[in-house]
Formats: structure tokens, sequence, C-alpha cells
């Protein structure tokens, strides 16, 4: 058998290579991936990239107060004759640290909660999936709505309620591929080769999610976005003088429809950000299901 | 010799039936009370259509589905109750029927490999020569080892899966229908390989296969599975060309032949009229058999 190269690492290379061609000739997927870089950038470079990064504090600048975008002002001022367009790129921050958050908890415990259901079965699963049914049955909004009065609304209440919620679609994702996954010969192989519990679970199930995460992940981003941005919008999430977006939005909405700037452009901005990671993980998604297919 | 490499004493194994409201309407007896053993160092072929119970007796010997009664001695060593289990594992290895879905699409065949080293704590430093010797073994060029399974032929696959059970030098193999999810013209070349290895290592092979054919040039005795009951058994020879029993020379009279030597060593039988066999025919014809 000697009619493959002893050296291997064009091969390999071309399998990256093949990836890359096949993200790069999807148009969603790119458009997606673009405007993800660009926010992400935006908001970590956002002292240096924006014109007044002092309007990010309580400043007041009565002569300035609601002018239409102009060359100086490129998305126009607020009520209190601070600069839009710096305040929206600050807000961005706001919006990915919330992302960021509730993500990373809610994600790591929803895939071990989905696994642990998913492959025990029994009682195990039992009390897993029916917390996470009880779980569902709360909409985010109402629990937002009790954590801000039990507590006090903040960014930190904000995102616990969030992610007090969130796990649970993470939870029944996994549960549902580590359902299927089991029951494939390659997972009854290991056992008989000796391999422990957690192996099997590390090792060779969760790879086989990964796909699946990514996808929902990155199509999570944007909803925790957006869903952020109600609770600031409804006067529970962030508070002012700390530019968010949806708080933003929600004192804008009193100069409508005069000074329109100051909700809709904002508002623009939720909508490009949540857009860009739908579009990203519509992308993810099609490119996995082709390699899932081949 | 000393003690067979594996004696199956009356292994039995009932399925529950039950009803749409969950309660018990009966069992399958999808495996009923069968006994054969296999000397060292030999193949024993196990026959059968699907449905015989053929792949839930090797599911019992690995330990994956636990029998209902009966004894499985390995080694001379009763171990009925603790099939599964690491220690056991090191002389008892399977080769599953379809190399597709018996490796992780996820990993390399090096980490496919691996595993069964690591659980049975093979020192690490050891594990990439480890794993190449295994590739030869298989006759698999070492660069494979950076491979996914979905980058190799379905007869390579089957040779990764080999090399896997092979990893801890068990002394049994059992192959649930090794060839059977592959192109024809490469089964012959893994059987050789079997064979080849078999010699080498000094391996007993439990070989299950509803391909009599394959049988008749691997294994050494072979029994004959139908619902679940081995109705006969014997050195291949014997069995192949004076079948006792008749769902045998049916299942003879059904290999398709390719010479006109083979189609004389075909046993002419009446056969059932023109109808496809049930189940309540053959035992019938079971019945009237006996004496």
């Amino acid at each position: 058998m000697t009619e493959i190269p002893a050296d291997n690492s064009p091969r390999r290379l071309s399998n990256a290579y093949q990836n890359w061609y096949r993200f790069s000739r999807n148009p969603t997927a790119v458009i997606g991936a673009a405007i993800v870089v660009i926010v992400i950038l935006a908001a970590i470079l956002a002292p240096w990239i924006t014109p007044y990064p002092e309007h990010v504090g309580a400043v007041v600048n009565f002569r300035a107060r609601h002018l239409p975008p102009s060359a100086e002002y490129w998305f126009g001022t607020d009520n209190v004759g601070r600069d839009i367009f710096t305040r929206t790129i600050f807000g961005l921050r706001i919006s990915l640290l919330l992302a960021l958050v509730v993500l990373g908890t809610a994600v790591p415990v929803g895939t071990v909660l989905g696994l642990l259901a998913g492959y025990f079965g029994g009682w195990v699963e039992i009390v897993i999936m029916r917390i996470t049914d009880i779980a569902l049955a709360i909409p985010p909004l109402v629990m937002a709505l009790a954590v801000a009065a039990v507590l006090s609304p903040d960014l930190i209440n904000s995102m616990l309620a969030i992610a007090a919620l969130w796990w649970t679609w993470h939870t029944r994702l996994i549960y549902s591929i580590t359902r299927q996954i089991r029951t494939q010969e390659f997972i009854e192989a290991a056992e008989t080769l000796g391999a422990s519990k957690f192996h099997i679970l590390i090792r060779e199930i969760l790879p086989n999610c990964v796909s699946a995460l990514a996808v929902k992940t990155s199509l999570d981003c944007g909803f925790v976005i957006l869903v952020g941005a109600s609770l600031s919008f409804l006067g529970l999430g962030i508070q002012p003088p700390t530019p968010d977006l949806g708080t933003m939005v929600a004192s804008g909405s009193a100069f409508l429809p005069d000074s329109w700037w100051e909700s809709v452009l904002p508002g623009c901005a939720i909508l490009v950000v949540a857009l860009g990671f739908n579009l990203l993980g519509d992308g993810l998604r099609d490119l996995f299901d082709v390699q899932e297919v081949r | 010799m000393s003690a067979p490499m594996l004696e199956i004493v009356g292994l039995t194994k009932t399925f529950p039936v039950r009803d749409g409201l969950g309660r018990s309407a009966g069992a399958v007896r999808a495996v009923d009370n069968v006994t054969f053993s296999i000397p060292r160092g030999q193949v024993y072929g196990l026959a059968g259509e699907s449905g015989s119970g053929k792949s839930t007796i090797a599911r019992m010997i690995m330990g994956l589905t636990p029998p209902t009664a009966g004894d499985i001695l390995l080694d001379g060593e009763n171990i009925t109750g603790r099939t599964g289990t690491r220690a056991y594992g090191r002389k008892v290895q399977m080769v599953f029927q379809n190399p597709g879905s018996s490796l992780n699409p996820r990993r390399t065949v090096a980490q496919s490999i691996a595993v069964p080293l690591d659980a049975h704590g093979h020192p690490r430093r050891e594990r990439a020569g480890r794993i190449a010797e295994l590739l030869d073994m298989v006759q698999l060029p070492a660069d494979f080892a950076e491979r996914y399974p979905h980058e190799l032929s379905g007869g390579q696959k089957q040779r990764v899966a080999i090399a896997r059970a092979l990893a801890v030098a068990p002394k049994l193999l059992v192959l649930d229908e090794p060839t059977s999810a592959l192109d024809v013209s490469v089964q012959a070349r893994v059987i050789d390989l079997l064979v080849d290895l078999g010699r080498q290592l000094d391996l007993t092979f439990l070989f299950i296969s509803h391909d009599l054919s394959l049988m008749r040039n691997f294994a050494q005795q072979v029994g004959v599975l139908y619902l679940g009951q081995i109705v006969e058994t014997g050195p291949t020879a014997e069995v192949f060309t004076d079948p006792q029993h008749d769902y045998t020379r049916l299942l003879l009279a059904s290999v398709p032949v390719i010479s006109a030597e083979e189609e004389a060593m075909r046993p002419k039988i009446p056969l059932i009229d023109g109808e496809i066999p049930t189940a309540e025919k053959l035992l019938a014809l079971r019945q009237a058999a006996k004496p």
C-alpha cells in the first residue's frame, strides 16, 4: 500500500483551504462575519475612534441640543447636547458584554445539562428536562421584571435575569443531539473499548455537537442583544448616563418625530448588530450542513 | 488443549413486549438456550438471517446487553455479569458491522485508536509508536493516523476498526458481519487480512455473518442460528456438504454460485413450493425433521 504519499501536509492544508473557500463563497456568512468583526473592533477601539469620547458620561452642552446629523455630529446630538455617534459606538460595548456574559454562562451550563440528560437518561433525564420545561415556561421579560423589582434595575441584574432562562434552549438542543448520537455504533464501540463515561461525553459526543452549538450561539448573540435592548428600553436594564442602545432609543423617543435621529439611529445600530450575528449564524449553518452531507 | 477460549452455555435473551399503554404483553425470545464453544485459535462461524439473534449474542458477549439466562465462560472462567468491564475488554474485543458508524466522524484515526490504549493505561510516550505498529498490522500507511473517517474508503475504515479492536491485544475477536457493509471486491481482502492476523497474533474469532460463502472459506466450525436457536453445528465442511437440517439446506441453496464446481457442491433439496419461507412453515419443517 504505497499509493499514498508519506507526507500529508499539503493535503491537510488543502482541507483548511477547502473550508475557507466554501465560507468565502457564501455571501450570507461573509457579510455576517464582516459586520460582526467591524462591530467587535468598533466596540473595543471605541475610545480611540469616536470623535467625542468624553460624551459617554454626564456631559451637558445646551448650545448643541437636538442638532441633526452633520459632518460635525454624524448621528446628531441628544437632548443634553451629546454626540449620538460616540454614544452608539460605546453602547455596542454594553450590548456585546451582555451577550458575552449571558452566553458565556448559558452555553456551558446548557451544554453540560443537555449532555447529562441525553446520555444517562432515566432519572437524570427526567429531573433535568422537567426543570428545563419549567424554566422555558417563564417569559424572559416577566423574569427580568421580577428580578429588577426584587433587586435593582442595572446591567448585572439584567444579565442575571436573561442568563437564568437562556440555558434552557442550549439544554434542549444538546439533549436532542446527544440522544441521537448515543444510539450510534461508535458510542457502543467506545464503551466496549473501555472508555470512561467522561471520555464518551466530552471526547466522543461533544465534538459532534460543536457545529450545532456554533450556529445556535451566533444566532443567540443577536437575540440576547435584542432582549437586552428591550429591557433597557423598558427601563429595566442599564441606567443613564451609561450609553446603551436600548436606553438611547427610549430617551430619544420622547422627541419623535422632530429629532428622529435620537432614537432611530441607535435603533438602526441594534438592527445591524442583530442582523450581523443572524447572517453569520445562518451562514455557518449552511457551511456545516454541506459538511454533514459530504 | 485446555479449556476452550469461549464457551456459551444455555444463553437466553428475552425482550419484553409492551402494548400501546406500556403493559406487558408477553416476550420475544431473541436468543433461546444457545450453547456452543470455540476452541483456542479457531474461527467459529455463526450463520443466520437477519432477526435470527446473531447480533444479540455478540452484544451479550460484549456486555452491551445483559443476558436473561445462561453463562458465558471466557478462557475457562465464568464471566457472566462481568462482561463489559475493562479487565474483560482486554481479552475480548469486537469489530462492528458498519465501519461508517463505528468510527466517530469527528475523531482522527489516531484519536480513535488511542481510545482503548488510554482506557487500558497504555503509556502515553509509546502511544504514537503503537498506533503506527497497529496501522502497519492492518496494512495501512502510517500517515493515515491524521485522517478523518470521511477521508477513507469503507475497506480502509474497517481496517482502522480492526486495528482499534486489536490495540489492547485481545485473545478473542467478535466480528459482527464485518464485511457486509463493504464492496464485494473488498470483502475478500478484509477476510484475508483477518486470517493473517489470526495466525500472527494467535487470535480466536467468533465470526457472525449471513454470508455462507465467506464462512465456508474462513470458519473451521459453524453454527446455524434460526429464530434464536442453534439448529445445526459442526465442522464447516460437514455442515456445508451434508446439512442435516432443512433450514441449513435452505440457506445453502440460496447462496449464489458462480462456477459449476460450486454448483455441484450445492445441496439438492426440494424447496418449499415457490414461496418465501415463513417462520411458521420452517417451524413445521423443523418439527417434521425431528425423529
